[in-house]
């Protein structure tokens, strides 16, 4: 999902970094209150924090013959709300953005949007809903992580259509072309990141439970999953 | 029951993970002789096609700094998962002995009000 440094034209570069600031600003204030009140929860926040680290160095192949990772973003995003993932996506972006020249700094705002705000709202929401239909912890974790990851592949891809459309076909055929490289691709890695989430949700629920009640997306129901 | 639930996780995702391998054919040779190549970034295949859009545009910012060579990214790769996991190994780590302690203490105390 990474756009690459310069691949975006300056105005869309510049339109993607104020849509993600005023996200930035909010979720930086979000962490830092947070943490002020519950600094036990500091040690969460970094476990989604490494989750998110180590999920988007592997890059996983797929059966459309190409290689793609996940973004971790789904496990803070549930464990936390979106307020929270949007810095953690932030820092990680920055990371690979200066280091390994993937990703860059003009396509920041743009992977940024894609990556910790799209992503981590739709799980966020997906886990919710599922939640309010009742559907187990381990399916609602699931479905959440899994959607969340699509969601930001589909957006790149909406980005890059929208920055190069098709000469003949125009927006929705560029968008057929990225989708087919990024969302398809993604489909079996999105499924991944959801197990893994599961996992880790398990083991969090096993070892953490004290921790994992005063999280507001576990609140009403997570006590007795 | 959980523990089951967790190896079939583990198992499915390796099976996903390691399944395209050998699902993708293999493709044929270049028409200059090379092998071709499969399994590369999608993150690259995007930039082909937007070259293909738009032939006539050029990336108007270069990255910073940029890897010498594949294997320096491949190092920084392993490095960001090498904290990636270690942080959560801490976790694990602290997690599973504060869970096995507070266990010990719970039984150590039952003891001693049964033995009174």
């Amino acid at each position: 999902m990474h756009i690459m440094e310069g691949f975006l034209p300056v105005e869309h570069a510049v339109g993607w970094t104020l849509a993600s600031a005023p996200f930035v600003v909010w979720s930086v204030r979000a962490v830092r209150q947070r943490l002020y009140e519950h600094p036990e929860q500091r040690m969460l926040l970094g476990v989604a924090a490494a989750f998110s680290l180590v999920l988007s160095a592997l890059k996983l192949p797929s059966v459309t013959g190409s290689c793609s990772h996940p973004t971790g973003i789904g496990l803070g995003a549930l464990l936390f709300g979106p307020a929270a993932m949007v810095l953690v996506g932030l820092v990680v972006l920055v990371f690979q953005a200066l280091l390994l020249a993937h990703g860059g700094l003009t396509t920041l705002g743009a992977n940024v949007f894609s990556m910790a705000v799209v992503g981590s709202f739709v799980a966020a929401g997906v886990f919710r809903a599922s939640r309010a239909l009742r559907l187990s912890l381990a399916i609602s974790v699931f479905l959440a992580a899994c959607l969340g990851d699509l969601a930001t592949y589909v957006t790149t891809s909406i980005q890059l259509a929208w920055a190069f459309p098709d000469p003949v076909g125009g927006f929705t055929a560029s968008l057929a072309k990225f989708a087919g490289i990024f969302a398809i691709t993604q489909i079996p890695l999105a499924i991944t990141e959801g197990l893994l989430t599961v996992l880790v949700v398990n083991a969090l629920m096993r070892f953490n439970a004290e921790e994992m009640r005063h999280l507001p997306l576990f609140l009403r129901r997570g006590a007795r999953a | 029951m959980n523990r089951r639930q967790n190896w079939l996780v583990v198992m499915a995702i390796v099976l996903i993970t390691a399944l395209p391998l050998w699902l993708v054919p293999k493709p044929g040779d270049t028409p200059n002789g090379q092998p071709g190549e499969v399994f590369g970034g999608a993150d690259g295949k995007a930039q082909q096609v937007i070259s293909e859009i738009a032939p006539d545009y050029r990336p108007w910012f270069k990255p910073i700094l940029e890897p010498a060579s594949s294997e320096i990214a491949s190092l920084l790769f392993a490095l960001q998962a090498a904290i990636g996991a270690g942080l959560m190994g801490y976790w694990l780590g602290v997690s599973v002995t504060r869970d096995k302690m507070r266990k010990q203490a719970d039984r150590d105390e039952s003891g001693t009000s049964g033995a009174d």
